[in-house]
């Protein structure tokens, strides 16, 4: 088996590849490998020994036990080191299996990193593979949409203006109702916190916005949020392969926090937001870290533990596991501030998955996977029928995690295998055991 | 109008409010803001009955509404809220909502001089601008990114001129966002338009575009330049020839286009926020001559001081001075100016303001929660708990501080050599 037996129909890729020439394809190609690339990915291509031990490391490769074409070598071989073999000498049917593999089978997790005994980042070459198919103009349609949305309104979802602001503020205006004087200070100039979000939150999860909100009233922290775009932290053009865009987006993120002059920003519970801060968006603007200090909500979390700012009146009540998200595990080594304060909200035990900490395996969603949309989601479930294992093995059923791509991948997987299992954010966690000034 | 001139530049100090505290009549006060000339503070207010007002040197507004947000002082002294009643937004002057009120108001935005005063708007799903009280004729699907002209007679967004279904590649691809200017449509398209900006006139504007997902350019008055380029910032308009400057990027590097013609080579890591004098002799932009590695050019040279990250780049009226802020990842911040680092370092630092007269900078500066100004790169010799942006009188000899010292509100003009 291969790519080219398993092709799905989509739109974006469709349409992307019937406008590629011969001609076009080895020029983008080319220019892509020889003005963006350099002895990372030469070393790469040379010194993989196609020993299989990634394939140990991989959850669609296990999920597809005896398919080599799901391992991270085996898709890159079937990507990357074909365009260097033909020096970019490919037809357009190539490229539709290529940018389907690049976009959906690999959720650029880099759990395989690990595995390599000469450390070969698969992810890197996976995330060249799809730099190449943006500028041939073959992604797949939801994601693609997604990246204009980021264009056109400097967030994810076609959130507006208006409308951003107006969730912000019918979310203070249900708080004030159980927290009396909370308020969500809007583009209050000079607080210690500036806190983003995903425009998921305001679009559909603004419960989220709310539990935020009372954490960070209740915390008695000096916070603001910004009234203005550039609060969503979201980053899909990262994983489409549209890099000015990305920097575009994360040039607007960090300086709508420093037009207000905060001292850091703290995220909520998202894992590519993070990578995008922290990792890729920051450098590509020239950065070597993020130019305002880029906090995630499980470090943040961890934090008012230690200074005893959360108080509960209760502890959620155990047995629960904990879904790792690879970027904020793998990508910042944030596994045991994880633990530590899941520990502080959770009485009963804590189920281990195993292999867990930062060699989990990933949900399956990330790496912009799970926003390629419908069209994907069922080959996207049964590349992590390892995950549905883990998960049932613990027996238990309430999985804590803090990431939304974890949440949409792990519910997609707990329905389809009927696992009966349900997800948690921290915050939900925090505000339900949280003391609250009518408890 | 109240210009700089006809403000008090007698030096002293006058306390302007004793005592910034919540009135019985107040379930709580927030947002303290300062009026340009530092006679009055201005502060938002949850009336203790419900609803909200705002209060000046203590005072409330006769008028009240259900919600009240975005306290802003114009440049003329004119306190103006966004304010909610019966479920529908406007913008409140001085207490005295506009007659018009629309489904949402937000981003309100004052000309130079503060005599004319615009916000954001969305009535029935379209959106525009609303400029002192009157909107465009025309609306759009949607209007952001707005701009007034300085002197307030134009105003300018990014509109959607198109619709777009859910997940449509091919129109989008096509191009539907523009610029309308006082509400009319350029009549040109674009995959995406940023940034749009005036000339010193109000007459021209120009704006970042992209035409497909590689390609980015220039716009002005809907003409795009005839490059392309890998990516483009936001364009400037030389004040002095019209000519319109934008940072843009070839094969990795960033360097400055003028009218679509390379005048700093591409060379930079990165290339942002030109300024340029008013003479539009001298060009400073924040650069990084190296990845990691950030500065200040002038003329396309950097200095030779450079910081992890600089920001808040100022260039006197005919570029004789140049400042900007540096820090180490949002901590120890340095002001630098004219290439050098003055001594200190800071928790934050705030825009350096340089004097019409070019030759004083002062900036607001905050450490372990205090904060102050630094004139000339001495420390005034004293620290209040908030300070709001200084301001030199107009021929530069004596500086405006506008501060919260405890529950005080202070208004001192202090002499510019002895500050």
């Amino acid at each position: 088996m291969g790519i080219q037996e398993r092709l799905i129909e989509d739109v974006g890729l469709r349409r992307g590849v019937s406008r590629l020439t011969p001609e076009k394809i080895e020029k983008t190609i080319g220019a892509v490998l020889k003005g963006e690339t350099g002895a990372r990915l030469a070393t790469y291509a040379e010194t993989c020994m196609r020993c299989g031990l990634c394939a140990e490391a991989c959850h669609f490769a296990l999920s597809h036990p005896g398919d080599p074409s799901f391992t991270p070598a085996g898709k890159v071989h079937q990507t990357m080191s074909v365009l260097l073999d033909r020096k970019g000498r490919v037809d357009p049917d190539f490229i539709y299996g290529m940018a389907q593999l690049a976009y959906t089978e690999c959720n650029l997790c880099r759990r395989c990193v690990h595995f390599c005994p000469i450390g070969i980042d698969t992810a890197y070459i996976i995330s060249v593979v799809r730099r190449i198919c943006h500028k041939l103009g073959v992604t797949p349609q939801y994601i693609q949409d997604t990246a204009h949305s980021h264009s056109a309104v400097f967030n994810q979802m076609w959130v507006k203006d208006d409308e951003w602001t107006d969730s912000l503020m019918w979310q203070e205006d249900e708080a004030r109702e159980e927290f009396p004087g909370l308020r969500i200070p809007l583009d209050k100039e000079g607080a210690d916190i500036y806190y983003s979000v995903i425009a998921p939150e305001p679009k559909f999860r603004t419960q989220l916005i709310y539990q935020a909100a009372a954490i960070l009233h209740m915390s008695g922290k000096d916070w603001t949020m910004p009234a203005h775009s550039g609060w969503d932290n979201s980053d899909m053009c990262m994983f489409t392969g549209d890099f000015e865009m990305m920097g575009r987006l994360k040039r607007r993120h960090f300086e709508s926090a420093q037009k207000l002059k905060v001292k850091r920003i703290v995220m909520g519970e998202c894992g590519h937001a993070l990578r995008s801060v922290y990792d890729v968006g920051n450098r590509w603007l020239g950065y070597s870290y993020p130019p305002v200090p880029v906090i995630h909500a499980v470090e943040f979390y961890w934090e008012l533990i230690q200074e005893g700012r959360i108080k509960l009146v209760k502890k959620f009540p155990g047995p629960v596991t904990i879904q790792d998200p690879c970027n904020i595990v793998r990508g910042k080594g944030l596994q045991q501030k994880l633990r530590e304060v899941t520990r502080f909200l959770v009485e009963g035990d804590i189920v281990e998955m195993h292999p867990n900490m930062e060699h989990n395996f990933c949900c399956a969603a990330g790496g912009g996977v799970i926003n390629c949309g419908p069209p994907f989601k069922n080959q996207r479930v049964a590349g992590n029928t390892v995950k549905a294992e883990q998960l049932k093995a613990t027996g238990v059923k309430t999985v804590i995690t803090p990431c939304h791509n974890c949440h949409g991948g792990l519910h997609d997987i707990i329905h389809h295998h009927k696992l009966g299992m349900e997800l948690k954010f921290l915050s939900d966690i925090i505000y339900e055991c949280m003391e609250k000034p009518e408890a | 109008m109240h210009p700089p001139t006809l403000w008090n530049w007698e030096p002293g100090q006058r306390v302007i409010l004793p005592s910034v505290k919540c009135p019985e009549t107040c379930a709580w006060i927030e947002e303290p803001h300062a009026s340009p000339d530092g006679e009055r503070l201005a502060m938002l207010a949850s009336l203790a009955d419900g609803g909200f007002t705002a209060l000046v040197n203590g005072e409330p507004w006769e008028n009240s509404f259900d919600k009240a947000w975005y306290p802003r002082f114009s440049p003329d002294g004119r306190l103006t809220a966004v304010v909610q009643a019966d479920g529908m937004w406007t913008l409140a002057v001085d207490g005295e909502a506009w007659e018009e009120s629309f489904d949402y108001l937000w981003g309100t935005q004052f000309s130079a001089e503060g005599d004319v005063i615009a916000a954001c708007i969305q009535s029935g799903g379209e959106y525009g601008l609303c400029l002192d009280g009157t909107t465009w004729e025309t609306l759009y699907e949607n209007a952001n990114q707005p701009t007034l002209s300085a002197d307030g007679q134009s105003s300018a967004a990014v509109v959607q001129v198109g619709s777009l279904k859910p997940a449509d590649l091919d129109d989008f691809a096509a191009g539907v966002f523009g610029v309308a200017v006082n509400g009319q449509s350029w009549g040109v398209s674009f995959m995406n338009v940023w940034t749009p900006t005036f000339d010193p006139a109000g007459k021209r504007v120009a704006a970042q575009v992209r035409t497909s997902l590689y390609d980015y350019s220039i716009v002005v008055d809907g003409n795009k330049w005839a490059a392309n380029y890998g990516c483009v910032w936001e364009p400037r308009f030389n004040p002095a020839t019209g000519s319109v400057v934008a940072p843009v990027r070839m094969a990795g590097a960033w360097g400055l286009a003028q009218d679509d013609q390379i005048i700093w080579e591409p060379k930079f890591a990165q290339c942002w926020h030109q300024v340029i004098s008013q003479d539009g002799k001298n060009i400073a932009a924040i650069v990084a001559p190296q990845f990691g590695a950030f500065t200040v050019a002038v003329n396309g040279k950097p200095w030779a001081i450079s910081q992890p990250v600089v920001t808040d780049l100022v260039v006197a009226r005919q570029g004789e001075t140049v400042a900007a802020l540096g820090n180490t990842f949002n901590k120890d911040w340095r002001v630098m100016v004219d290439g050098r680092f003055w001594d200190g370092t800071w928790d934050m630092a705030w825009t350096p303001v340089i004097s019409a007269t070019g030759g004083h900078v002062a900036v607001k500066v905050e450490k372990a929660g205090r904060q102050t100004l630094v004139v000339d790169g001495r420390v005034y010799p004293r620290e209040f708990t908030k300070v709001f942006e200084p301001a030199f009188s107009p021929d530069g000899t004596k500086l405006l501080i506008r501060a919260l010292d405890k529950d005080a509100f202070l208004r001192i003009v202090a002499e510019v050599g002895r500050a």
